[in-house]
């Protein structure tokens, strides 16, 4: 059913011929721009709180913010409904307005002092992937909604599981081998999806093993690093994060290979303060692809898709980007409005296309603002880790923010034709079990570290023995630490204060 | 830190990306025969008029009581091929201007309201280059004879006119489909033979073989000298003239005049082939046209390995060489321009539903692709042709034309295809003319009246 049997529908219904269509016809009309308009005061709060650090102003910003996310998460479902008044809408509605609120009040209460905002931005992108993927099919949705309230719930229990196992950055080597098995373990059990062997199906369920291990892996690197970032230590680290990147290119995995060795390399540059390594990694990195796009024919039909997907391509390699294209094109700055464009022409657009679908639909500045909100995730995870005093909570913290990070710019420059498309899910928003689960863990686990961080420093300051001048700033101003944290940085490897 | 500059660097060149993608590349991209988002578009939007240069609706759109949509073609027949169809598959402008049509580029406000109202909004008008009198008089003067004609003005590229018979009714398509489809061996209404049709160009070629032999012989060409017995022998391979006439003593331009296949053959014979072949490529045969409309590639297939046989054939239009009656056009377009193509096109500008321009196209110059004086010399000898040559009945019309006749065999039994290539007025060219008349006979007879009649029509 479309918009103008719906409207006809309702004026059977309703009687009163004019005025149910003006009504029906301005409510779904002026939705888009006032779905606009709402997430773009929500961007912009997002960055605007960064300056202020009155906390009381900040919990009001957070209490706004929030509202408009249930405003906007309101207006798209009335929208969907009033396009084909079907009342399964409203059902799955109200189950996901359950789970957001729920949340919400869940971890406020358990990840106490942690920061507001990460959470309430965590929680914009799963209700922006649950109208999108609600819209695109209905039971993708209502799977999507039960991992990610399964996952939500599991998340309420990770403050204390790190609190538990304290000695989280003893085990580097079994963080490897754990994660090299499972990665490996697609070889023997794995099934091909999408051009990629990186699944296993279990009976209903297919899980991308790739997107666990991406946590493990971070606690890999941080346990190697914590302790000493020289240049053997690197290289015994490079060494086995390698064989991690090299499983995956072999199972064609190409983005989640590509995430691994940047996040590799992100922590070595914090770890070990050389710009050296950086360069050093960019430029093997550069090499490889050159030779991988020599020897695989996998590799050439990305490029070829990304260079030219018109011409004689557009019915073979370049036909899902040029269907991207042609949905965000269309779409244009404004979007087609809810339900109303054909983002269902794109190949697996609830998954990896998601963000072409969102554009369509939703608009390219919507679509903008949302670049932004992930952005700003970035750097409030990047904040936080700041703030971190112990080595391996931040090296972890840093990790796994930069592969949040860098997933999100391979999507959206994948679909948008930006870069060649690697295939990876944009996090949070696309559906996909592994993806939400492991997206979901990524922010908990940091938030948790937050806490975390938190309590410990608090215990330093009662028992008031490392008397560094470091330490003896932050007591005197708690909330003024995290630049100074920042400028302090250097000394970090000595001023381990947990214990020694 | 070198971390977060160097990730926020590659987000802004991805935001920067993004928004020049939607500003600059969105239209062009999404106006492409795999998006089939048109439908969705036309739910919001009423599909603009494509209209004449002198502002004649060529398409429209019409709302009934319901709401219901339909195409209308108020000249029917008359420019089915150039405009195109929207039912059973798109054509033409409809086709390839798709998107434009459907994007409505009127006051945002105005948008707004009415998409509040629930109505759709005006999508934006083409405005092509045709000319509506010279298109109507070409498709009257082709009348029930298979063909195609094309009128281009020289200086500009602008085609005028372009008409393609049989044709079909673009209102009724829908209706007819079934027969439009089946009967494609014979008739193929459906095909657009002035951009796509592929004939041999007989003796209309020797004007490429001319200016081939004008720019080996720069200084001498003047001087060539051919004795006509009305049949020659190259070789072994006899070449004929036309009823076997015997023109007598000719030199270059009487040749032409005369259309001398023996004199031809000869200039042929002393030929630098591989500069011949880069010439006729530079006038794009074997190459993609620049032109947005759907055409085959003329073919030109002569090389240094050919034999005295293809040779002499191929030099005066016979042979495997194939073209297209736009690409004749384009030849004797660029011959009017002083050797300057002047690339092809349609679409003079879009303009929104108040009649604000939103684009507008401009003449594009494919470049120089002969010296002005072997395009200046080769109208002079065309004009020899009108004057005591093939084309005399053309000197009825009140300025001078120039032109060259052909008459394309395309079977064992001789029936030829009829053309006529050429420009008017001789001294300041301002139309080009390419006709071909299938199956109908010589060139003097059955295409020379029709180019005659598009003439005569442009100066009423």
């Amino acid at each position: 059913m479309d918009k103008i049997e719906a409207a006809n529908k309702l004026i059977a219904f309703f009687g009163d011929s004019a005025g149910v269509r003006i009504i029906h016809s301005i409510l779904v009309e002026s939705s888009k721009y006032i779905i606009i308009i709402l997430f773009a005061i929500y961007t912009w709060r997002c960055f605007s709180m960064f300056v202020g650090k009155d906390q009381e102003k900040k919990d009001k910003i957070y209490r706004r913010q929030n509202q408009i996310m249930y405003l906007i998460h309101f207006i798209c479902a009335l929208v969907l409904f009033l396009n084909s008044l079907d009342i399964k809408i409203i059902l799955l509605y109200l189950a996901q307005a359950v789970f957001l609120v729920f949340v919400n009040k869940a971890y406020l209460y358990v990840y106490q002092n942690a920061s507001k905002m990460v959470l309430g931005n965590m929680l914009m992108l799963l209700m922006i992937g649950f109208v999108m993927i609600g819209r695109l099919d209905f039971s993708y949705a209502l799977r999507q909604l039960v991992f990610a309230a399964a996952i939500c719930t599991a998340g309420l229990f990770i403050p204390f599981l790190i609190e538990k196992f304290a000695y989280f950055d003893r085990f580097g080597k079994a963080y490897a081998v754990l994660g090299l098995i499972f990665l490996a373990l697609v070889f023997v059990i794995g099934t091909s999806k999408h051009g990629a062997k990186n699944w296993i199906v279990i009976g209903a369920f297919a899980l991308q093993p790739s997107e666990f291990v991406k946590i493990i892996y971070v606690f890999f690197i941080a346990a190697f690093l914590a302790r000493s970032a020289e240049w053997k230590d690197v290289v015994k680290a490079a060494a086995v994060a390698g064989l991690h990147v090299l499983i995956l290119v072999a199972e064609r995995d190409l983005g989640a290979a590509l995430i691994y060795y940047i996040t590799f390399l992100a922590v070595v540059y914090v770890a070990s303060q050389r710009l050296s390594f950086l360069v050093l990694g960019l430029g093997a990195l550069s090499a490889a692809s050159v030779i991988a796009w020599k020897l695989f024919p996998h590799v050439q039909n990305r490029v070829i898709a990304w260079s030219n997907p018109w011409g004689e391509n557009i019915t073979g390699p370049g036909y899902q980007i040029a269907q991207s294209l042609f949905a965000i094109g269309t779409g244009s700055w404004f979007g087609m409005g809810l339900g109303e464009g054909l983002p269902e022409r794109i190949p697996i657009a609830e998954s990896d296309f998601i963000f072409s679908a969102i554009s369509e639909e939703l608009g390219a500045f919507f679509a903008i603002c949302l670049i932004l909100v992930e952005i700003s995730c970035f750097v409030m995870f990047v904040n936080i880790a700041l703030k971190m005093t112990k080595r391996f909570y931040k090296l972890t913290a840093l990790g796994l923010a930069v592969e949040y990070i860098f997933q999100v710019f391979l999507t959206i420059g994948g679909v948008t034709k930006f870069i060649p498309s690697t295939g990876v899910t944009l996090p949070l928003v696309s559906y996909g079990g592994s993806s939400v689960i492991s997206t979901i863990t990524l922010f908990c686990i940091i938030q948790g570290m937050y806490v975390l961080n938190d309590q410990e420093e608090e215990d330093g300051e009662t028992t008031k023995k490392q008397g560094n001048r470091e330490r003896a700033n932050r007591q005197g101003s708690g909330k003024k630490a995290a630049g100074r944290a920042a400028a302090g940085r250097k000394a970090y490897p000595k001023t381990e204060p947990a214990r020694k | 830190m070198v971390l977060t500059y160097g990730l926020s660097l590659l987000f802004l060149c991805m935001l920067g990306y993004f928004v020049w993608f939607m500003v600059t590349q969105s239209g062009e991209i999404i106006n492409n025969p795999y998006n089939k988002r048109q439908d969705v578009l036309a739910k919001k939007v009423r599909r603009g008029e494509i209209r004449s240069a002198g502002g004649e609706v060529l398409a429209r759109t019409e709302t009934d009581e319901n709401g219901n949509d339909t195409r209308e073609y108020p000249y029917d027949k008359v420019f089915c091929h150039v405009v195109g169809r929207i039912t059973n598959s798109m054509t033409g402008i409809e086709g390839d201007q798709c998107y434009p049509l459907l994007t409505s580029h009127i006051n945002p406000l105005e948008q707004l309201i009415n998409t509040f109202r629930g109505e759709k909004n005006p999508g934006d008008n083409i405005v092509t280059t045709l000319d509506a009198g010279l298109q109507t008089a070409a498709y009257e003067a082709l009348g029930d004879h298979r063909g195609a004609v094309v009128v281009i003005e020289p200086s500009t590229g602008k085609i005028l006119a372009m008409v393609s018979k049989p044709a079909y009714d673009p209102n009724t398509v829908e209706e007819d489909w079934d027969s439009l489809v089946e009967d494609s061996g014979e008739e193929s209404m459906l095909l657009n033979r002035a951009t796509q049709g592929l004939y041999p160009p007989g003796s209309t070629f020797k004007l490429l073989t001319g200016m081939e032999y004008m720019i080996e012989h720069p200084k001498k060409y003047q001087n060539f000298q051919y004795q006509c017995k009305g049949s020659d022998s190259f070789s072994g391979n006899v070449i004929n003239c036309y009823d076997r006439e015997v023109h007598g003593t000719l030199d270059l331009e009487s040749a032409l005049a005369k259309s001398c296949n023996g004199a031809f053959a000869k200039i042929g014979t002393t030929l630098d082939i591989a500069a011949f072949r880069k010439l006729t490529e530079r006038f794009l045969f074997n190459k993609p046209l620049p032109v947005s409309f759907e055409y085959n590639k003329s073919r030109f297939s002569l090389d240094e390995d050919s034999d005295m046989g293809e040779l002499t054939q191929t030099v005066m239009g016979q042979g495997k060489t194939m073209i297209t009656p736009l690409e004749n056009a384009m030849i004797v377009a660029a011959i009017a321009n002083s050797g300057e193509m002047m690339v092809p096109y349609v679409i003079d500008h879009i303009e929104n539903a108040a009649g604000q321009t939103v684009t507008a196209y401009s003449p594009r110059s494919k470049g120089r692709i002969v010296k002005k004086w072997v395009a200046e010399g080769m109208g002079e000898m065309m004009e020899a042709v009108v004057k005591s040559g093939t084309g005399s009945s053309l000197q009825a019309l009140p300025y001078p034309v120039a032109g060259k006749t052909g008459s394309a065999e395309f079977d064992s039994e001789g029936t030829s295809h009829a053309w006529f290539v050429g420009f008017a007025p001789a001294e300041n060219p301002k139309i080009a003319v390419s006709v071909v008349v299938e199956g109908a006979g010589t060139g003097s007879q059955y295409a020379v009246p029709v180019a005659q009649q598009v003439f005569g029509q442009y100066w009423e």
